[in-house]
């Protein structure tokens, strides 16, 4: 129901959109640390003030490693635990539907299948930041088992890469930042192998609409 | 390094240093109207007469393959092959070879030749949709081929997935052959609209050469013809500057440069930099249009000061491409480039007298006609001959030794399928696909693992379907037999989804042609691959032949590794090797012939000596294909699955692992168990269908002529297999008397088998 559009990196504004997404893909070629060089671009700046004013944001993958590594959403990507790119479906589940970007999902807890796809997934912060984060139910998506339940940090089926406390996506304090690494965008079609991920963007869409009289969804383009 | 301290003896003359021998030499000189060649012009002359960039003993061998066919608009000769899928759109795909390369330097040679093959496909003005990889190597156990396929596989991966073009499918496969000589092709596919069909020429004496991308440095010099067209001698460190290095990043800006300056009619002509680098583009390019280029030396932006005219020239720099420019279109060629942040230059102009001339500072360096250099470059006939001791295929329909019976040989038919499950040409792919992005673009409806990769079109209703398959082992006693199997494989694995195939590119991976063996190896390969294309009225509209893949521990099995690129009308009728729905009848099409040799079984137990290469009708093939895919046109298929590796019980396996569905068959034998149940011999296909559809499916393979058998049912926790009735013909009520093997293994150890098999053997289990 939105028209997407792409922004350039170096653009100084958004051009009026309803709300963000940054997409996967290799930012600059991200040969150094994903996500580290796109902070940069002037385009984020933009984003920044974006987020700043209440706009939603979704960071998918490389988009959420970018959100990372400019302070956007908390926590960190390190390198997977088997130090490997993996690229495979796995399942992750909602830890709740009030927020802009899972309202539309049938229910929480309910598994997801969707690929991932990253060099750099294994969501870090220290134990204080993890604790603060769950207390204020900061905590988006999980890694979840084959019979639903958070993974554990060394079930590499179901957390492949070693995720503390299964975390797959994360919102910020003020609930209109998120991020995830799995690919939703890439699980929103039957033809796919998988449409759960479609009522992830749904939400987005429907949420971008109602708090936006006008404009666009966007996805900036992750060069 | 100036060009007289090339490598190599400094007692040779230079042209040997460079790798000529003094016959091309003469040549040389009789195409410069009797003159000796000055230095540059020697180097020039080197890398495009090389085997890799001259095709100079392949070429005769290369001219019987049928190119032409339905909906072909572009074929040899060109970039890629191109063939038209309806709609205005059109399919571009080629496979190329990067096997010294990464023999030296695994990480940078696989990544450079994935970098390669893309910028062939988008030098067509297509974009790159989908990487297919097909990766050789030596014994798994090994600690150098653990390096090379950790090397190897990371490389692929690290190029691909920055570029953000999903890696589907390809081959991994392990054969002593390899140990010295791995073998990494990469297979590419693009989608166009039909008009935006660029060509690679130089049409129009006046107008620009324009040289974008990265900076040109010393990078590669001399790749074509040091690494690519010698025999190895192991891990040699003075061939590392050889071995380019790739910038997937640039690759990705070059890509959308490329294709945002064909979009907008910015561009004559287009042609990437790769092996032989500016001497080849912009020789290649005059001589298709039969112009001449004026390089301009001076205006070539380098990456590092002092550079030789000879390096800049012959510089195998990545991910730089030349375009041919009308001077009133410069502008906006320039702001596109710099607005992706690539550097852009005109390194020259098109001229009327078909050379290449090279000036710096006012002096001209060189002048060669431009197809002395390519069209016009030196052909040599080179000589065949078979090896005197060439083991005969056994007669078809004769049967083996009746007393070849599992039993007898004291191994347990259940434990020869887990231990094929498990070994590591047939185990489950995962540890290595996994490091591949096989799902960005969001196309990807069957990705690596389970056949051929299956790519939706966004937009229509239809898909690419795509395979790479060689078949060296049984190259390796027939050659001939070799290749026209790998064609058949691959437009099986292609047909068995329902789609239909449009055209062949292959990689020809063979020795060293100056060895009259090497070269009928190569020649009987090629006489397979021409046949077996033509029973199928395919076109080969492509691809690439690497020689001398030769260590000082022998050459490797001739391996011709063909990519089939199929269209499904209608992607949601796509079928699978999956077995879909308990109940499902599986029926058997075709039927086996004898010969073991070439097989997974042969390598585990060791049979192979007595036995010989199983036979391949391929009229019989070519019905078996229009079966298969009529019949999942008219929707009687649940799915399909080819019998190739590890025989009809592999096939088997497969499907119930897969669809997490047991199974349990009554085959009736003929031939000895290992040859019923293990036996690789092509043209059969297992299918599953609803009971209701069975007739019709029944009627359907007699139509084609075609040997068909229900087997049994699709159901329960386990595989069961009984071999009944050895040598009984009578109607199939009375086969069921005799029982004279059985194979019984339960799922959960079917996939355990087969799940951990290749990480357990490349000693990657627990990392």
């Amino acid at each position: 129901g939105a028209e997407p559009v792409a922004l350039w990196h170096e653009a100084a504004s958004l051009d009026g959109v309803a709300a963000v997404v940054l997409p996967g893909g290799f930012a600059y070629g991200d040969y150094l640390r994903a996500g580290v060089i796109a902070r940069f671009s002037p385009v984020m700046r933009a984003v920044a003030s974006f987020a700043a004013e209440g706009g939603l944001v979704l960071g998918i993958c490389n988009g959420f490693q970018v959100l990372a590594e400019a302070g956007l959403v908390p926590g960190a990507l390190l390198r997977n635990r088997q130090l490997r790119f993996l690229g495979r479906d796995i399942s992750i589940a909602a830890e709740r539907l009030d927020t802009p970007f899972t309202h539309a999902l049938a229910a929480a807890g309910q598994p997801l299948r969707m690929p991932i796809a990253h060099g750099e997934g294994c969501y870090f912060a220290d134990d204080q930041t993890l604790d603060t984060l769950e207390a204020d139910r900061q905590v988006l998506f999980r890694y979840v088992d084959a019979v639903g339940g958070p993974a554990a940090e060394d079930d590499r089926a179901s957390n492949p890469n070693g995720s503390l406390r299964a975390i797959a996506g994360v919102v910020n304090a003020a609930g209109n930042v998120a991020g995830l690494m799995p690919h939703p965008e890439r699980a929103a079609e039957a033809i796919l192998g998988s449409d759960d991920g479609a009522a992830i963007i749904r939400s987005l869409v429907e949420s971008a609409s109602r708090s936006a009289s006008s404009g666009p969804a966007v996805a900036v383009a992750a060069r | 390094m100036t060009i007289a301290e090339a490598p190599v003896e400094q007692t040779e003359p230079l042209h040997r240093r460079l790798g000529l021998t003094d016959d091309e030499l003469d040549a040389i000189r009789d195409r410069l109207g009797g003159r000796e060649p000055n230095d540059l012009e020697l180097a020039m002359f080197s890398v495009m007469w090389s085997e890799h960039c001259s095709y100079k003993s392949s070429k005769p061998l290369l001219a019987t393959l049928p190119t032409a066919g339905e909906g072909v608009v572009a074929g040899p000769g060109e970039n890629a092959g191109v063939i038209s899928i309806g709609d205005g759109l059109a399919v571009a795909f080629k496979i190329e070879s990067h096997n010294h390369p990464s023999a030296v330097e695994p990480g940078q040679g696989a990544a450079t030749g994935v970098g390669g093959i893309l910028r062939d496909i988008f030098t067509m003005g297509a974009r790159p949709i989908a990487v297919l990889d097909a990766l050789r190597f030596g014994n798994p156990g090994d600690a150098r081929t653990r390096h090379l396929v950790d090397g190897v596989v990371r490389g692929v991966g690290g190029y691909g997935n920055c570029v953000g073009i999903p890696t589907v499918g390809g081959e991994l496969v392990f054969d002593p052959s390899y140990q010295g000589n791995p073998l990494v092709n990469v297979m590419a596919i693009g989608l166009l609209e039909e008009r935006r069909l660029t060509l690679a020429a130089a049409p129009g004496p006046g107008n620009l050469v324009v040289l974008f991308g990265s900076t040109t440095g010393r990078d590669g010099i001399g790749g074509a013809s040091v690494l690519a067209s010698a025999t190895f001698t192991d891990d040699d460190p003075s061939k590392r500057p050889s071995v380019q290095v790739g910038d997937p990043f640039a690759e990705k800006l070059l890509i959308e440069v490329s294709l945002e300056l064909i979009d907008r009619g910015l561009v004559e002509g287009l042609q990437d930099l790769g092996a032989g680098g500016i001497t080849c583009a912009t020789s290649e390019t005059a001589d298709r249009a039969g112009t001449g280029i004026n390089v301009d030396l001076d205006a070539i932006p380098r990456r590092e000061p002092d550079m030789e005219p000879f390096e800049v020239m012959i510089s195998e720099s990545q991910e730089r491409m030349c375009a041919i420019v009308r001077p009133d279109r410069w502008d906006a060629v320039r702001e596109v480039a710099e607005r992706w942040g690539l550097p852009v230059a005109i390194i020259g102009r098109v001229t009327d007298d078909g050379d290449i001339a090279v000036t710096s500072d006012g002096a001209e360096l060189a002048r060669i006609p431009a197809p002395a250099l390519t069209s016009d470059a030196i052909v040599h006939r080179r000589l065949a001959r078979a090896p005197e001791h060439r083991r005969a295929a056994p007669a078809p329909g004769v049967p083996l030794d009746p007393s070849d019976r599992l039993p007898e040989r004291g191994m347990d038919p259940g434990a020869v399928l887990l231990a094929l499950l498990g070994s590591p040409n047939l185990a489950s792919r995962h540890a290595v696909f996994e490091q591949y992005d096989s799902t960005v673009g969001a196309d990807t409806v069957v990705g690596p693992g389970h056949g051929a990769a299956v790519l939706r079109i966004k937009g229509t209703t239809k898909a690419l379907v795509a395979s790479t398959d060689g078949n060296q082992a049984v190259g390796a006693v027939d050659p001939y037999a070799g290749a026209a199997m790998s064609v058949a494989e691959a437009t099986r694995n292609v047909s068995i989804t329902g789609a239909r195939p449009l055209g062949v590119t292959n990689c020809l991976n063979y020795g060293d042609p100056t060895r009259p063996e090497a070269f009928w190896q190569l020649s009987e390969g090629v006489r397979g691959l021409g046949d077996a294309c033509r029973a199928f009225g395919l076109p080969v509209t492509g691809g690439n032949v690497s020689l001398y893949n030769e260590s000082p521990a022998g050459a490797i099995a001739p391996t011709p590794e063909i990519g089939v690129v199929g269209l499904l009308d209608d992607v949601a009728a796509v079928v699978g090797p999956a077995f879909v729905a308990e109940g499902d009848a599986i029926v058997l099409v075709g039927a086996p012939t004898p010969g073991l040799t070439g097989s997974a079984y042969a390598a585990l137990a060791g049979t192979a000596a007595e036995d010989g290469i199983p036979s391949l009708d391929l009229n019989r093939e070519v019905a078996l294909q229009a079966f298969v895919r009529e019949a999942i046109t008219r929707g009687l298929v649940a799915s399909a699955q080819d019998v190739a590796g590890g025989g009809l019980a592999v096939a088997l396996a497969e499907g119930a692992m897969w669809g997490g569905h047991g199974a349990s068959v009554r085959v009736p034998t003929a031939m000895s168990p290992a040859v019923e149940l293990f036996g690789e011999s092509p043209s059969r296909i297992v299918v599953t269908a609803a009971p209701r559809f069975v007739p019709a499916l029944l009627l359907l393979a007699r139509q084609h002529g075609l040997p068909v058998e229900e087997l049994g049912s699709v159901g329960g926790d386990r595989l069961q297999i009984q071999l009944v009735g050895a040598g009984a013909t009578g109607a199939s009520e009375e086969r069921g008397s005799t029982i004279t093997d059985t194979l019984e293994v339960p799922l959960t150890g079917l996939r355990h088998a087969w799940d951990h098999g290749l990480a357990r053997a490349l000693g990657w289990e627990g990392s």
